[in-house]
C-alpha cells in the first residue's frame, strides 16, 4: 500500500525503536506533526519551548541511555536553532538524529520563506547529513541515519525533508533494524606489545574518556586496573564510568582536575588512554604533557590516534573487546612504591581541600548535602562554567551515564534540555547544577519541565557573576571584570513560580539541608537558588596552555 | 614540507565534493590542487588532491577522509605513480615573438589549439614540473590568460584503489 512521506517518517522512527522525540512545529513540518498526532499512542512527542532545548533534550536522552536521540524542527530558524545542540552532540560523540523540514523542492535555492541550506550549515558538525528529494528514498535514509549515528564512534546525523516529499506517497514496508557497522577489532600484535609495555612499567596510570561510557567498558577498565595495580583517572567525559568509591579512582585530571589525578598522570611512566582524545583541556601544554610516560592509546576512532598528542603505541578498535583481550594478555603485577606515592598524593589533595565554615553555602558544601540526599539512579546534569567543574570534582557516582554535561563544546544552556531528555529516557530523577549565567540562557525550558512534571531539582549556584570567565579575569587579566558582573534583579523564586514551579532561596547549609529533601521528593521541577560567594574559585587550575608545573592550588588576596 | 598526492574514491552523488573540501578547511589543511571526475563505474567519482605538509598532516588527512561516509577508499600515491596535468595557455602573438613561441611549443610537444592575429593558445599535458617550466618560458612573451587542471594520477602496474 502506498503511504505518505510523513507516515513513512513516523513508521520508520517506530521501526528503529524510537519511542520519544523532542521538537517544535512549524510551517514545513505540519505534515509530519499531523502523523505524530495520529500516532500519539505509539510515539511520544515532547514539545519544548525552543528548538535548541529540544536538541539538548534529544542529546540528554541519548547520553542517559546510549540510544539514538531524535529531534524534529521546522525549516529555516527552526533548523538553525538546532545547530548548537547538534554541535554539542558532535563534540561529545553522542548518537542523535536531527530531522528538519524544508521548503518544497521546487522552491529550494530561491531564498524562499524560512528556507535555509541546513545540510550545508551542519556539514562540519554532523557525522553525515542528507536531504531527501524523493519519497522513495525516505525510509532507507532514516534507517541509514540511525545506523551511522550509532556505529563506531557515535555522533549526530541530520535529515532534511522538503515538504513535497512529506506529502508524496510511495510503497512502504517495515524492515528489521540493521546492526551498526562492525567495529574494527584491535590488532592482537599491538595488544601483545601493550602488555609488554605494561609488564615493564612501574608507574602505570589508566586514563579513561567518554569512550568508556559509549563503549560500555567500565568493568573492563576496573579489571585491568586491578590486575596491573594501576590508579585510574578520567577526562570530564569519562566521569561516572568508574564508581567514585573505587579506591583506584583518582577522579578527573586536566585543567580543573583533581590534584592527585593530574600529578599522578604527570609522574606515571606509562599512560593507558582508553576512549579519550587528549583534548587541550585535559593536557594543557602538549609539549610538557606527561613527559615521563610512554602512552598507549586505544580508541575506536583511528583518526584520534596521534591527532592531539604523539603516542608510543596507538591501537584502533572496539574498546570493550580490546580491553577484555588485553586483560587476558597482561601478567598480574604489583607496584607497591607507586601505590604508596599515589596514596601520598591523595592525602596531599585531601589536606589542601579547604574545609570551610561548615554552615557557609560553599559549592562543595552544596554538593555534599545533595550527594547525601540522592540515590544511585539520580542523574546529575550540568550547564557550563564554575558550577560544572565543581560538580565534576565533587559529585559521587556508582553507575555510568549518570553524569551528563557538555564537555567538548562547553555549551552554556545545555542543562535544562538535557535534564528533560534524560528523564524521559530513564524515568529517573534529575539534579541539574547550573549557574545564574547558564540558567539564564535556556530557562524557558522550565515551562517544558513544568508541563511534563519532570522530577528535577534545579540547583542554581547564584554568585551574580559569570564566574569562570571572571576567574580568568582575576588570575590573568588584572581583575578587569569586563561584562562578567551580571547586576541583574532576577528573582529566581518568583520566576519559578511564574512558570508554575516551586522555588526556594537558601543562604546557609542548614536551609539547604531542609529544603533539598523536600524538593527532591516532588514529582515536578523545583528551583533552589543558592547564594554563593562570587570569590569562590575552581581549584586546582592548570592555566590555559600551562603545564603541571604551573598548577594553581590556592588563590589569595582580596577580590 | 613535502608534497603529497592523495587519491580518493567517493560515491558519485551531489555534495560529496563539498564534504571532502570542507573537511580540509575545517581541519585547517591546505589544498594545492583538486580534480574530480566520474570513474569507470558511474557509482563512483575519483578525486585527486595534492597538498603540502608533513607526515602528521598526511596521516590526519587520510584518516579524516576515511571517516566520511561517502568516501569509499583513500590512498596516498607514492612515487610509483603516473601523474599528469593539463594546461591551456593564451599568449600574445606578435611578429617579433611568434617564432620563438612556436619553437617552445615544439620543444615541449605542446599543441597550438587556437590562433589569432594577436594571440596564440596552446595546450600541454605533463607532470607539474614540465607545466611550470613551460609557463616560465612563455611569461616574457606576455601571458593573456591560462588555466590548469591540477593533477590526476594513477598508480603504475596493476595496483588500484579498490571499490567494494
Amino acid at each position: 500500500m502506498k503511504i505518505s512521506g510523513a507516515k513513512i517518517f513516523v513508521e520508520t522512527l517506530i521501526e528503529q525503536g524510537c519511542d520519544v522525540i523532542f521538537g517544535y512545529p512549524g510551517g514545513q513540518v505540519i505534515n509530519l506533526f499531523d502523523e505524530l498526532y495520529l500516532n500519539q499512542d505509539r510515539i511520544k512527542h515532547v514539545l519544548t519551548a525552543h528548538e535548541q532545548g529540544a536538541s539538548h533534550a534529544a542529546d540528554g536522552y541519548a547520553r542517559a541511555t546510549g540510544k539514538v536521540g531524535v529531534v524534529l524542527a521546522t525549516s529555516g530558524p527552526g533548523a538553525t536553532n538546532l545547530v548548537t545542540g547538534i554541535a554539542t552532540a558532535y563534540l561529545d560523540s553522542i548518537p542523535m538524529v536531527a530531522i528538519t523540514g524544508n521548503v518544497p523542492c521546487s522552491l529550494i535555492g530561491r531564498d524562499s520563506f524560512q528556507e535555509v541550506d541546513i545540510v550545508g550549515v551542519t556539514m562540519p558538525i554532523t557525522k553525515h547529513n542528507f536531504i531527501v528529494k524523493k519519497v522513495e528514498d525516505l525510509a532507507d535514509t532514516i534507517r541509514l541515519a540511525f545506523k551511522i549515528a550509532k556505529s563506531g564512534r557515535p555522533g549526530p546525523v541530520l535529515i532534511d525533508i522538503p515538504k513535497d516529499v512529506q506529502k508524496s506517497v510511495c510503497e512502504f514496508e517495515n524492515k528489521p533494524v540493521e546492526e551498526p557497522y562492525p567495529m574494527t577489532k584491535a590488532s592482537q600484535k599491538l595488544l601483545e606489545e601493550a602488555s609488554k609495555l605494561i609488564a615493564k612499567s612501574k608507574k602505570p596510570y589508566i586514563y579513561c574518556g567518554g569512550g568508556i561510557i559509549a563503549g560500555n567498558a567500565s568493568e573492563e577498565v576496573q579489571k585491568l586496573a586491578d590486575k596491573i595495580d594501576s590508579p585510574i583517572g578520567c577526562s570530564m567525559m569519562g566521569i561516572s564510568a568508574i564508581p567514585t568509591d573505587n579506591e583506584r579512582f583518582l577522579g578527573m585530571q586536566g585543567m580543573h582536575g583533581h590534584y592527585a589525578s593530574s600529578i599522578a598522570e604527570n609522574e606515571a611512566d606509562l599512560i593507558i588512554a582508553c576512549g579519550a582524545r587528549f583534548s587541550d583541556r585535559a593536557t594543557g601544554d602538549k609539549s610538557k604533557f606527561a613527559k615521563n610516560a610512554k602512552i598507549i592509546h586505544i580508541d575506536v576512532d583511528n583518526a584520534e590516534l596521534q591527532k592531539n598528542i604523539p603516542v608510543y603505541l596507538g591501537i584502533n578498535g572496539d574498546i570493550k573487546d580490546a580491553l577484555a583481550r588485553l586483560i587476558e594478555l597482561v601478567q598480574e603485577k604489583k607496584n607497591p612504591k607507586w601505590t604508596e606515592r599515589v596514596n601520598q598524593l591523595k592525602k596531599e589533595e585531601k589536606d589542601m581541600t579547604v574545609n570551610p565554615d561548615s554552615n557557609a553555602l560553599t559549592p562543595f558544601n552544596i554538593i555534599d548535602i545533595i550527594n547525601k540526599n540522592i540515590t544511585e539512579d539520580t542523574i546529575i546534569t550540568t550547564d557550563v562554567g564554575q558550577h560544572q567543574m565543581w560538580a565534576a570534582q565533587r559529585c559521587t557516582f556508582s553507575k555510568p551515564r549518570k553524569f551528563i554535561s557538555s564537555g567538548g563544546l562547553g555549551t552554556m544552556g545545555f542543562g535544562m534540555g538535557a535534564s528533560i531528555g534524560a528523564n524521559f529516557a530513564t524515568g529517573n530523577k534529575v539534579v541539574l547544577y547550573t549557574g545564574d549565567g547558564s540558567f539564564g540562557m535556556n530557562l524557558n525550558e522550565l515551562a517544558t519541565a513544568v508541563t511534563n512534571n519532570t522530577p528535577m531539582v534545579i540547583v542554581i549556584m547564584n554568585n551574580g557573576v559569570l564566574g569562570m570567565v571572571r576567574q580568568w579575569q582575576t588570575l590573568f587579566f588584572d581583575k578587569h571584570y569586563s561584562n562578567t558582573t551580571l547586576e541583574r534583579k532576577t528573582d529566581f523564586v518568583k520566576l519559578a513560580e511564574a512558570f508554575g514551579a516551586k522555588g526556594y532561596r537558601v543562604f546557609t547549609t542548614d536551609e539547604l539541608e531542609e529544603v533539598f529533601p523536600k524538593a527532591f521528593a516532588e514529582n515536578a521541577p523545583v528551583v533552589i537558588d543558592c547564594a554563593v560567594d562570587c570569590n569562590e574559585f575552581v581549584l586546582p587550575m592548570l592555566p590555559p596552555g600551562g603545564s603541571i608545573d604551573d598548577i594553581i592550588t590556592q588563590v589569595g588576596g582580596d577580590f | 614540507m613535502k608534497r603529497f598526492v592523495i587519491a580518493v574514491l567517493v560515491s558519485n552523488i551531489s555534495g560529496v565534493l563539498t564534504r571532502v573540501s570542507s573537511m580540509f578547511t575545517r581541519r585547517s589543511f591546505n589544498i594545492d590542487s583538486l580534480t574530480v571526475g566520474e570513474t569507470e563505474s558511474s557509482e563512483f567519482s575519483r578525486i585527486t588532491i595534492t597538498f603540502r605538509g608533513d607526515d602528521y598532516i598526511k596521516e590526519q588527512i587520510l584518516k579524516q577522509l576515511c571517516k566520511l561516509h561517502d568516501v569509499k577508499e583513500a590512498k596516498v600515491l607514492e612515487n610509483d605513480t603516473v601523474q599528469r596535468e593539463l594546461l591551456i595557455i593564451k599568449v600574445k602573438n606578435t611578429p617579433e615573438t611568434r617564432q620563438d613561441i612556436l619553437s617552445a611549443v615544439d620543444v615541449f610537444r605542446s599543441k597550438i589549439i587556437d590562433y589569432s592575429a594577436s594571440s596564440l593558445c596552446c595546450e600541454l599535458t605533463g607532470e607539474t614540473t614540465k607545466i611550470n617550466a613551460f609557463i616560465e618560458l612563455l611569461k616574457p612573451y606576455g601571458i593573456i590568460e591560462m588555466c590548469r587542471t591540477g593533477i590526476v594520477a594513477l598508480e603504475r602496474g596493476s595496483n588500484c584503489l579498490k571499490s567494494n
